[in-house]
């Protein structure tokens, strides 16, 4: 698919102001002490996390997002609330053009098997207690996708798509390795036929050579079944290999989106550009580690303004006081950052 | 680059790189093969079995039915282990005062002490359980009430609540097993919640919601098989814990009636020949019943260990 | 011999299970210099760890030292009692580990951790042995130390907890250094930051370091030489420029050759294909055989260790000089 196909292929989601707050939800009981204590001048401390904050983001048809941060950036909950399972506390999403809230339960259903999501733990992702032709087969005949007859042959064949040999299918899934195991989550995301992927770490857990195996198959599976993809992963280098745009997110806010080209030879934003600094690489030889300070502040307690000025090399008054507002500042390149308001 | 066939897809694991077991391994298996690695276990396990079967079997195997009055000679009454009755049959373990045989007697005991005792706590395991999910599936209002009749009833003594039971339903082994699934239904629910809030977070169970599978395949098919380990845990632990209860109520004489009489009744009638040398009209149940506690508790001690996921090997 | 901190000289670390043999760790021999690191690289199952364990001296039963030379400054440790491998451990010879609650207790304070460590091997008073801890807390970037000390680990986060483990370990101005995967589980930045510290370390103190992981990026910013281990053997070693930049076996080849950086944007990644072998009970012959596409009969018996050229070793019938295209 060439470029421009890309760029003007209609969106299959689109995210718009999007948030996700987690807070525990007091009984009773707790909110009287609360009152009490607050009664007595004494400080509440604040139990909300903004683990997704006010998100905007399109995945086109055919394309290949990838969305990198780091522990605590809120792109595995992005992702959640991408695959339908997760539902956010603001913003819209948009399924195909059409805001998922107005669907009944049928369009509900459809639009759900269309987005399936390959999970990072290979080990937890699958139902230890359940055959893993079961596991694969299960909801496309719940779902009436192939019938009695033919349902041998369809899970056989979802196997060999995924590189496994059928032969194996009766067993459990702890007799199996971790790259065959995820092996088995990407067949059981593709047997319900879905054009949408929300890959959620789906390699970082596996050995380097059947890492290379996995992110050829999902290649493979690209061309083959034209699928779409949402890439999250902290990996800067499977990133850039894999997708044609790439968001990166920080503390819940993404903090530049570009093409995979762009990003990686012009990024504009700091933490970007830290990101891309110190990424150990295997054709440089014994360097300096030069790291940017401080530690990724908590989500629960993210600084003001931008929530990156205390590592920020940059950092300005305004960045302490105002969050930077996502701008162009190259064509399908945007950045939030007052470095580029400012002078 | 250009598009592979399926055939030229990245290859599956070759036999010689990836030797699969040539068994299949279900979990069943594999939890047997980790139980039988302790002798004690395996032992204790076949200590259970063959009690259970004894006290399925006793019309069958006892030299002779307590009950049948035609049977009894009350010459043959507190006779001591070993002696002969007036037609010859062997008195292994002694008789009571009314010249029961106390073997067959104790084969009897066992039918009551572990029909009552297995019985009552199987129904409090369906009970508790499906209580259990119920609050962790629905919450809100529904999980917080459930919970607080489980706080309550486990805050009071299980001998307590059982005798206040008893007391006003009177005695019958029908009444006894009420009294004892309204004891132990408690500890059910909150092992069954327990487990089900911590299975319902696990990335399986995201995977079954993501293909859109509906509510109670989740719950029955997903959630509950891998919530089972502590409830059987708990399952073993209660049965003991049940078959103890119901020998102190009947000891107390307010567990099943005269007619029937379980292990803890025949404690309780030969109690007051302890101190005049007729120890084994109390002994030999006492025995029994501490035999049968012992094995199941070991069963449980081994299943504990083997079921544990923080043990994992 | 006085540059030479570490000297592996033909180790094998098996485990009997009842299951059948494992052989971790078959015949390696490696060396480490003052002040020089020493990447050693593999994947899940390659014998990497087993072998940080077993210099250190905590291979437990069903696991043991079958074989092989631990030479020490000069002094064999597999043929030292307990007492004398705990008279080294935490005072001339430390390990890092992946996760930092190995090392941490969660329910002490970390001044008390450290004094305690300062204690069991150097006898002075509490105030100077605090004092060591906050400087030692200070060498690895933790601002604040005072405040920090009076901690206890669950108030650190990730990154931080790593750094205090790697204090501990410096408490004592040790000769060697043994970490495994201590980056593996950090984020980027983290990584970096703590990588940093570790150089800089290892430049002032003299320290010799065994950095063990998957990650064939890190070694190449990180170390002098590289062993890369398969199926318990170390099948490649040499120079980081040197193994990085001519690898031979067809393995180390296969591991540059997956990386995503060395393959053009967007084509399929060089692959090896199939997966590492059960190491229960594996036969003789070079266990990369069944993945590898230049094999043949010959490789039915295990290839010997041979030296290509000064300083490198190679366990490989059919090596492999050019690089795939």
């Amino acid at each position: 698919m060439s470029a421009t196909t890309k760029d003007t292929a209609a969106p299959v989601i689109e995210l718009r102001g999007i948030s996700k707050r987690f807070g525990k939800s007091l009984d009773f009981a707790a909110k009287l002490a609360q009152g009490a204590k607050r009664a007595l001048g004494g400080t509440v401390p604040n139990t909300v996390v903004r683990a997704v904050d006010n998100v905007d983001l399109t995945v086109r048809r055919g394309e290949v997002v990838g969305l990198v941060g780091e522990s605590g950036c809120g792109k595995s909950t992005l992702g959640r609330m991408v695959a339908g399972i997760m539902p956010p506390s603001d913003g819209t999403v948009l399924f195909e053009g059409q805001d998922i809230r107005t669907f009944d339960s049928e369009q509900t259903r459809q639009a759900k098997l269309k987005v399936q999501m390959i999970f990072q733990d290979p080990y937890a992702s699958l139902n230890p207690r359940m055959r893993v032709d079961e596991i694969v087969g299960e909801a496309p005949r719940v779902h009436r996708l192939v019938g009695p007859e033919g349902y041998d042959a369809y899970v056989d064949a979802q196997f060999r798509r995924a590189g496994l040999d059928p032969a194996y299918k009766r067993r459990y899934p702890h007799q199996f390795s971790g790259g065959q195991r995820q092996r088995i989550g990407i067949a059981r995301a593709l047997a319900v036929q879905p054009e949408f992927l929300v890959c959620d770490e789906a390699v970082a857990a596996l050995d380097v050579s059947i890492q290379a195996q996995i992110l050829n198959l999902f290649m493979d599976l690209r061309e083959q079944l034209d699928l779409t993809y949402l890439f999250i992963s902290h990996d800067l280098g499977v990133v850039e290999h894999l997708s044609d745009r790439v968001a990166i997110m920080y503390l819940g806010r993404i903090v530049e989106e570009a093409s995979a080209e762009e990003i990686f030879s012009r990024a504009n934003h700091p933490y970007t550009q830290a990101l891309l600094a110190e990424v150990p690489r295997i054709d440089t030889r014994k360097r300096t580690f030069t790291a940017i300070k401080g530690e990724i502040p908590s989500p629960i307690n993210p600084p003001p303004g931008c929530h990156f000025h205390p590592r920020c090399p940059h950092a300005m008054p305004i960045c302490r006081e105002q969050a930077p507002a996502l701008a162009t500042v190259a064509p399908g390149h945007r950045s939030a950052c007052h470095l580029n308001t400012v002078g | 680059m250009s598009a592979t066939s399926h055939d030229a897809a990245p290859m599956p694991p070759t036999p010689e790189a990836a030797p699969m077991p040539p068994k299949q391994e279900t979990p069943f298996r594999r939890f047997v093969s980790e139980y039988s690695e302790s002798p004690v276990a395996v032992a204790s396990f076949m200590l259970v079995v063959l009690i259970f079967s004894i006290a399925l079997l006793a019309p069958f195997i006892s030299p002779q039915n307590p009950y049948d009055l035609a049977q009894l000679d009350i010459m043959d009454g507190r006779q001591p282990p070993g002696s002969k009755s007036l037609e010859g049959l062997t008195f292994w373990l002694g008789t009571d005062d009314q010249g029961r045989d106390m073997l067959s007697g104790i084969m009897y005991g066992l039918r009551i002490s572990l029909g009552v005792g297995a019985g009552s706590a199987v129904i409090a395991c369906f009970v508790g359980t499906a209580l259990g999910l119920i609050a962790a599936f629905a919450g809100g209002k529904t999980d917080t009430g459930i919970m607080r009749l489980v706080d309550l009833q486990l805050s009071f003594p299980a001998i307590l609540v059982a005798l206040m039971i008893l007391a006003f339903l009177g005695k019958g082994v029908m009444n006894v097993m009420l009294a004892l699934v309204i004891v132990e239904w408690a500890r059910f629910a909150r092992t069954a919640r327990s487990a089900a809030l911590v299975e319902a977070r696990r990335e399986y169970m995201e995977a079954a919601q993501c293909l859109a599978l509906p509510k109670w395949r989740l719950v029955f098919r997903h959630m509950l098989p891998n919530c089972m380990p502590p409830i059987i845990v708990i399952f073993t632990i209660l049965v003991a814990r049940s078959i103890t209860l119901e020998a102190t109520l009947s000891f107390l004489g307010l567990g099943v009636p005269i007619t029937e009489p379980s292990l803890g009744l025949l404690i309780a009638n030969g109690y007051q020949y302890m101190l005049s040398g007729k120890y084994w009209i109390s002994f030999y149940p006492g025995i029994a019943l501490l035999v049968t506690i012992m094995a199941i508790n070991l069963v449980g001690d081994q299943m504990r260990d083997v079921l544990n996921p923080r043990l994992k090997r | 011999m006085s540059d030479t901190t570490l000297e592996v000289q033909g180790l094998s670390t098996h485990f009997l299970t009842r299951a059948g043999v494992v052989r971790a760790v078959e015949d390696i021999s490696f060396s480490v210099g003052r002040g020089r690191v020493l990447g050693l690289v593999g994947e899940s199952g390659s014998g990497k760890s087993v072998t940080g364990f077993s210099v250190i001296g905590l291979v437990d039963p069903p696991g043991q030292i079958a074989r092989g030379k631990i030479l020490f400054q000069g002094r064999d440790l597999t043929k030292l009692d307990e007492r004398e491998l705990q008279d080294l451990r935490g005072n001339r010879i430390a390990m890092i580990f992946q996760d930092p609650m190995m090392t941490l207790n969660p329910v002490l304070r970390i001044d008390t951790q450290m004094i305690e460590t300062v204690l069991a091997h150097d006898n002075v008073s509490r105030e100077e042995a605090r004092q060591r801890s906050r400087d030692a807390l200070g060498m690895v970037g933790i601002p604040s130390p005072d405040e920090r000390l009076v901690s206890y680990p669950h108030q650190f986060s990730g990154g931080m907890r790593q750094r205090v483990a790697i204090a501990i370990a410096l408490l004592h101005r040790p000769d060697l250094i043994i970490a495994d995967e201590p980056t593996t589980a950090l984020d980027v930045t983290i990584q970096a930051q703590i990588l940093a510290e570790v150089q800089k370390l290892a430049r002032e103190v003299g320290t010799a370091l065994i950095w063990i992981t998957h990650d064939l990026s890190v070694i190449a910013g990180l170390a002098d030489d590289i062993a890369v281990m398969y199926a318990g053997r170390i099948v490649e070693s040499g120079s980081v420029a040197e193994v990085l930049d001519r690898p031979m076996h067809p393995y180390t080849h296969g591991l540059i050759g997956s990386v995503p950086s060395r393959n053009a944007r967007g084509t399929r990644l060089r692959q090896i294909p199939g997966m590492t072998p059960s190491m229960l009970n594996l036969g003789p012959g070079c266990a990369f055989r069944a993945r590898c596409a230049r094999a043949d009969a010959a490789c039915a018996a295990d290839p010997p260790q041979s030296a290509p050229s000064a300083g490198r070793t190679l366990r490989c019938f059919h090596p492999q000089l050019e690089m795939t295209a």
